[in-house]
C-alpha cells in the first residue's frame, strides 16, 4: 500500500477565514459620516469588537483621502481591518491591508438585529445570499498560473488542472480531467476531505497540510485514476482500477 | 469586418515574430489588407524579420503619444502594397504602452484593415498584455517541448482573464499553432507528440510548422517564409494555417523532414 511520507513541523501555514462586516461609505463622504454619526446614536455599541472592512468600490479617493477615512472611522471607535474595492496601486503603507475575494454571508449572531443603523447599504450586502450547498463545479480548463480558492466546501473540475495551477478547497477535490498541477483539499484544517482526480501527474497533493509532491508520488500510480486521504496522520494515495 | 489577432506564447524564442510575418504576408498576397503591430517595445524584431527596418521612421509609441499621426508610422511593405507594419520604440520601454492609447490605435486601424495582427513579446508583463488586450481571437505559438507548453497554458489562462472580450463575458477564439516541429526527434520521443500538446492545451489546431532551414534563411534575408519561398514545406504549412484562421476546414497535416512529403494525414479536430 501506500508509503508513509516524512512529516514535517517546521512550518504549517493554516488558511483560516474570519468574519468581518464591511462597510461601503456613498459619496458625498460628509453626509455618510454624517449619517453614520445618527445611527451610531441610535446604537453606540453597533460595532463594538466587530471586524471592521471598509468597501471603496462606490467611491473614489485617493490614498490621501482613504486614511483620512480611517482615521475619520477609528474617531468613531471603528476599527478598519482592512479595505475593499480599491485599486492596488493606491495603496501606501500606513493605510490596512488591501482585502480581496470578500462574499456575503450570515452570522449566526448577527448585531443587525438592534434597530438597523446608518451604514444600511453594506448590511445589504453582507445578508444572506442564497443556502446552496458549498461546491463550486468548474467547468473549463483549469490553466498555468491560475488559482481557485474555495474553502467553503468541495471543488469540482471537469477539465484538466494544467501544471503550475492550483486548487485550494476546504473540503474536497474531484478532478475528472489530468490533475497535473496541485491540488490542496480540507485546507482549513478538514481531514477528512479527500482528493479524486482520473489522471494524476500532480505538482502536489496536499490534504489538512500534509502532503506528498511529485516525487513521492510511486511511479504505479501516475497517470492512474486516484484517490487520496489522511489517515494515520500521513497522506495516502491509491489507484481507483 | 476588421479582425485583430494577437500573435502570442508567453515563452520567447518560440517562433511568434517568425509567424506573425509568414501570416501576415501569406493574408496579403491573397489581397487582403494587414497591418503587423509591433508590441515588443525596446526589443523590436518584427522591422527586421520583414526587412523594414532601414525605413522606420515613427512608432507605436510616437503614435500613442501624439507625436505622430498614425499613418506616419506605418510603413507599407515594398513587396506587398497591402501590408503594413506598424513598428515598437526600440528606445523606450512597455511601460510607454498605455492602454487607452493602444485602444486608439486599434480602433484607428479597425477602420482601414481587414486584419490587425499584434505580434505579443515574450513574458506575461505589460507589453504581452497589451497586445492581447484588445484581441478577437488568438493565436498562441508553441513548441513541442513541456516549458513552451507551460506557458501557453498560462497565456490561455491569461486570455480568459485580461483581455476585454473575456472582461464582458465573451471569449477570445484560441488557435494553437505548434511550431519547430522534428518528426524524428518526435518519433525518438525527444519532444512532445501533437497529442499530447494537444491533449494538454485542448484548443483547436491551427497549423503544425516544421523546424526547417527555410524558414531561419528567410529571416536573415528579411524576408517572410511565404513570401521568401513560398512552395517550401514551412510556407505550405503557414498557407494551409491561414486558410483556416480564415475557417476552411482542411485537415492538418504532421510534416516530415523526407523531402518535405506530408506524409500522415492528422485526423484529430482538437476541443
Amino acid at each position: 500500500m501506500s508509503s508513509i511520507v516524512r512529516q514535517r513541523h517546521s512550518l504549517m501555514f493554516r488558511p483560516r477565514s474570519y468574519m468581518a462586516f464591511a462597510i461601503a461609505p456613498q459619496p458625498p463622504i460628509v453626509d455618510w459620516l454624517a449619517e453614520l454619526d445618527a445611527g451610531l446614536k441610535r446604537s453606540e455599541s453597533f460595532f463594538a469588537g466587530q471586524h471592521v472592512a471598509l468597501d471603496l468600490a462606490a467611491v473614489n479617493l485617493n490614498a490621501t483621502a482613504i486614511g483620512q477615512l480611517v482615521a475619520d472611522l477609528e474617531e468613531r471607535n471603528i476599527r478598519v481591518l482592512g479595505i475593499e474595492g480599491i485599486d492596488p496601486a493606491k495603496w501606501q503603507a500606513g493605510l490596512p491591508p488591501v482585502l480581496r475575494g470578500g462574499r456575503g454571508t450570515r452570522t449566526a449572531d448577527q448585531p443587525g438585529s438592534v434597530a438597523a443603523p446608518a451604514p444600511s447599504p453594506a448590511a445589504a450586502r453582507t445578508a444572506p445570499q442564497n443556502q446552496q450547498p458549498a461546491s463550486l463545479m468548474i467547468e473549463d480548463p483549469v490553466r498555468s498560473g491560475q488559482s481557485v480558492v474555495f474553502i467553503e466546501g468541495d471543488v469540482t473540475v471537469l477539465g484538466s488542472v494544467g501544471s503550475g495551477a492550483e486548487i485550494v478547497a476546504g473540503g474536497s477535490i474531484h478532478v475528472y480531467g489530468t490533475l497535473r498541477g496541485r491540488a490542496l483539499a480540507g485546507a482549513t484544517g478538514n481531514a477528512r476531505a479527500r482528493i479524486f482526480c482520473h489522471r494524476v501527474e500532480a505538482e502536489l497533493l496536499a490534504i489538512d497540510s500534509y502532503y506528498r509532491t511529485a516525487e513521492d508520488i510511486e511511479d504505479r500510480l501516475r497517470c492512474r485514476p486516484i484517490q487520496a486521504w489522511l489517515e494515520g496522520g500521513a497522506l495516502q494515495i491509491s489507484a481507483m482500477n | 469586418m476588421a479582425q485583430v489577432l494577437v500573435v502570442t506564447s508567453g515563452k520567447g524564442g518560440v517562433g511568434k515574430t517568425t509567424s506573425t510575418a509568414a501570416l501576415g504576408a501569406a493574408l496579403a498576397r491573397e489581397g487582403a489588407k494587414v497591418v503587423v503591430i509591433d508590441f515588443d517595445v525596446g526589443l523590436r524584431n518584427l522591422d527586421l524579420v520583414l526587412g523594414a527596418e532601414r525605413r522606420v521612421v515613427f512608432d507605436l509609441i510616437n503614435v500613442i503619444n501624439g507625436v505622430a499621426k498614425l499613418p506616419q508610422a506605418l510603413i507599407r511593405d515594398k513587396r506587398m502594397e497591402t501590408l503594413y507594419l506598424l513598428p515598437a520604440s526600440q528606445t523606450r520601454d512597455k511601460d510607454a504602452l498605455t492602454e487607452e492609447g493602444v485602444a486608439k490605435v486599434i480602433e484607428e486601424l479597425r477602420t482601414n484593415f481587414d486584419w490587425i495582427i499584434c505580434d505579443s513579446p515574450a513574458g506575461i508583463e505589460r507589453g504581452a498584455t497589451m497586445a492581447m488586450r484588445y484581441a478577437d481571437a488568438a493565436i498562441i505559438v508553441t513548441n513541442p517541448e513541456v516549458s513552451s507548453v507551460r506557458d501557453s497554458d498560462r497565456i490561455i489562462g491569461l486570455l480568459d482573464s485580461k483581455t476585454v472580450k473575456a472582461e464582458r463575458g465573451e471569449r477570445v477564439d484560441k488557435h494553437l499553432l505548434i511550431t519547430r516541429y522534428h518528426s524524428s526527434r518526435a518519433a525518438r520521443g525527444e519532444m512532445l507528440s501533437i497529442n499530447d500538446v494537444l491533449e494538454i492545451l485542448s484548443i483547436p489546431l491551427l497549423g503544425i510548422i516544421p523546424e526547417s532551414q527555410e524558414v531561419l534563411r528567410a529571416s536573415n534575408v528579411g524576408s517572410p517564409v511565404t513570401l521568401n519561398s513560398p512552395a517550401s514545406v514551412p510556407a505550405r504549412a503557414y498557407f494551409d494555417a491561414t486558410r483556416r484562421l480564415k475557417g476552411e476546414n482542411i485537415p492538418v497535416q504532421i510534416p516530415s523532414e523526407a523531402g518535405g512529403i506530408f506524409n500522415k494525414l492528422f485526423g484529430r479536430k482538437a476541443a
